[in-house]
């Protein structure tokens, strides 16, 4: 900054002279003199810092390790086969991952869809409607919620979110819907429906508080320049709020997925445990998380144990994916429409 | 400052001290049997203060595997280990029965009065999924003048890989041929049909929440959460409640041979005897290096067969039988 502006000043006379002159400034700091300590510190500080960013890696890279590893005696049996067999029979030692694969998938998929239209409604009404008396408690009330223990979660469905869906809800959608085939067959109040249900429940805080966040953010001088002109209530939050805080909205939303991903205790309490692929979302379903945490403590053989363990290298594998593929999705929106406020 | 420093120092001293005069054992296995353990580990630390035993209750499984790695000193299955499971563990072990529990199938079918009864061919029907109706010809046989809703029945079944499990497929594998082929006995198996819950209280939590379920549960469980269950027709031909009695008369029938406890008690010949019952086992090691924790083990299965048993069924766990703790008595001299 300093050597630049001296050039500047003075009129150069000769490319020579106007360089010595940038050296003289240049090497001016130089001559401070730095203690060792000082360099010691400069130096050390750095490495840390390294080492810190470099752990994160390290763990990753141990985790999958150990994941192979412990897997090998599964991998060599079934190879790929393990991600697309439907069969899981501990007793003949056939194991296949895909029902598991896809109860996760779909149980998150049906959370993303109940939790953020939801979501984003808490948040919009908290920052753009909601008078200061109810703005306090709801977000505290939503942050209280997201503190709950997931077991709690899950007994609180078994004993009050499955009879509701078991004699209100299902036979009302099983009526109207029932047609489209996702919603027939016996009602148990457990199963995929009840799973989604309750995950879309304990993503809601996260979603909705990082998205209030996010459109707090907004700088409040957007808003007023869409009202100026002319723009009802609705094209305000449209074009000044929601446009300008999708980013965000979209981070906030794959956060609520990871949740729903790895989400174990709650969901294995009413997904009803089944290693099926049925396309009613009453029928029961499993998860990847759930037979993690179901089986492993009881397995007994290599077989058995390792077939587990690739379960949860499946789980990896998938939040991986869905991962780069959310990232993707946040790199096509942004394209060529640069958001102007920026989320945490 | 100093002096408290100090003070603090000695203190700790003396506490690693005092920890390093008494001997400790460590143990993890099976969940079953947990509260039983537990009591006998803190009543037999009150008796002898220079033994300590700590018991993990991290499931059979997870107990085999850390016995395996040599990260315990003993371990506990519900399960017995197969030979081919037991070579899993570098050392030789004794699998030594401890207690009996036996597995009740409970039901909740609304209107109907007095006791289901059932018999194998209704456990083994509904399990394979071929009853699928309370009115259905089988139950209403073994319940004559029994009025029997027509409501499907909803089988529900254990999710976590559990002893019970292995229990109950034990027994539908003892008495169904089709079961024995399709299925099999383990701590998780391939369910024809069913839901599965999480834990005893997850399947009694869907069984009292559904009209028409039927699961099956720890009879310990059922017997402390007041949860209706029906008598099981056993091989003598007799209907049999289970009960801390009756599940003791299924393993006096055992056959033991030698220091081999791995017996099956599920479907025992004997008139009282509780068809669904099974043994669970701690896993010792024949063989042990340090002689002052192998003393401590030895001294503390001694006391388990003696005064342990004498508290078992205060917990509603039942006893074992005389003469195998007898037997027991002369494998545990075997220990080197």
């Amino acid at each position: 900054m300093v050597a630049p502006h001296n050039a500047l000043r003075k009129p150069v006379s000769s490319g020579d002279q106007a360089e010595s002159v940038m050296r003289v400034v240049a090497e001016k700091p130089i001559a401070v003199r730095r203690s060792f300590a000082d360099r010691f510190a400069d130096a050390g500080f750095r490495w840390l810092i390294t080492l810190c960013a470099l752990s994160v890696l390290a763990i990753v890279g141990f985790f999958v390790y150990e994941l192979i590893v412990n897997s090998q005696p599964s991998l060599k049996e079934f190879g790929w086969h393990f991600f697309v067999g439907q069969d899981w029979d501990p007793v003949s030692g056939e194991f296949g991952a895909l029902p598991f694969i896809y109860g996760t998938l779909v149980s998150s998929f049906l959370a993303l869809l109940i939790a953020v239209p939801l979501s984003l409604g808490v948040a919009i009404y908290v920052t753009e409607m909601a008078p200061g008396w109810v703005r306090t408690p709801i977000s505290f009330l939503m942050e209280l919620l997201a503190a709950i223990p997931s077991v709690i979660y899950g007994l609180w469905a078994i004993f009050v979110l499955a009879p509701i869906l078991r004699v209100y809800v299902g036979p009302a959608l099983a009526k109207s819907l029932g047609w489209t085939g996702f919603f027939s067959g016996p009602v148990y109040g457990i199963g995929m429906l009840a799973a989604g249900v309750i995950l879309s429940i304990m993503i809601v805080p996260i979603i909705a508080s990082i998205t209030r966040d996010v459109m707090a953010a907004i700088p409040q001088t957007q808003r007023e320049a869409v009202l100026a002109l002319g723009a009802t209530r609705w094209e305000m939050v449209r074009i000044a709020v929601l446009r300008n805080a999708r980013t965000g909205i979209i981070g906030a939303i794959i956060l609520g997925l990871g949740r729903a991903l790895g989400e174990t205790m709650a969901v294995t309490m009413v997904i009803g445990n089944r290693p099926d692929i049925t396309k009613s979302l009453f029928a029961p379903a499993y998860t990847m998380a759930s037979v993690i945490a179901n089986e492993f403590t009881e397995a007994t053989g290599t077989l058995y144990a390792s077939a587990i363990v690739e379960v949860g290298l499946a789980l990896f594998l998938v939040t991986l994916i869905v991962n780069a593929l959310a990232q993707m999705l946040v790199w096509m929106t942004t394209r060529g429409m640069p958001s102007r406020a920026h989320g945490q | 400052m100093l002096k408290r420093v100090t003070l603090v120092l000695f203190c700790i001293l003396f506490l690693v001290g005092l920890s390093f005069a008494q001997t400790r054992l460590n143990g993890a296995g099976a969940t079953f049997p947990y509260p039983m353990y537990s009591k006998w580990f803190s009543e037999y630390h009150n008796a002898h203060s220079d033994v300590e035993i700590n018991y993990q209750s991290i499931g059979s499984g997870g107990g085999i595997r850390q016995l395996a790695a040599g990260t315990v000193d003993f371990g506990a299955s519900d399960m017995p280990l197969n030979d081919q499971q037991a070579k899993q563990i570098p050392q030789p072990i004794f699998q030594l029965p401890t207690v009996l529990g036996s597995v009740v199938p409970a039901y909740n079918v609304s209107g109907v009065s007095g006791e289901i009864k059932f018999t194998p061919e209704i456990l083994s029907g509904i399990y394979l999924g071929k009853i699928t109706k309370w009115n259905d010809k089988a139950i209403a046989a073994a319940n004559p003048g029994m009025k029997l809703p027509d409501r499907s029945i909803i089988v529900v079944h254990r999710s976590d890989g559990s002893g019970t499990t292995f229990v109950w497929t034990d027994y539908l594998s003892k008495i169904s041929p089709e079961w024995q082929s399709q299925v099999g006995a383990n701590t998780s198996v391939k369910w024809p049909v069913g839901l599965g819950g999480k834990g005893n209280e997850g399947v009694a939590g869907l069984v009292r929440q559904m009209d028409g379920s039927l699961g099956y549960v720890e009879l310990i469980y059922a017997l402390q959460n007041k949860i209706t269950f029906g008598p099981v027709r056993n091989a003598a031909g007799n209907f049999v409640k289970a009960s801390l009695d009756s599940t003791t008369a299924a393993a006096s029938s055992a056959k033991i041979t030698g220091d081999d406890f791995r017996v099956s008690i599920t479907n025992a010949a004997g008139r009282e005897a509780y068809p669904i019952a099974s043994f669970t086992y701690l896993l010792i090691p024949k063989q042990w290096k340090d002689s002052t924790k192998k003393g401590a083990m030895i001294g503390f299965l001694n006391w388990m067969l003696d005064s342990g048993q004498g508290m078992v069924t205060s917990l509603d766990y039942a006893p074992l039988p005389k003469e195998i703790a007898q037997r027991e008595r002369s494998v545990i001299q075997q220990i080197r």
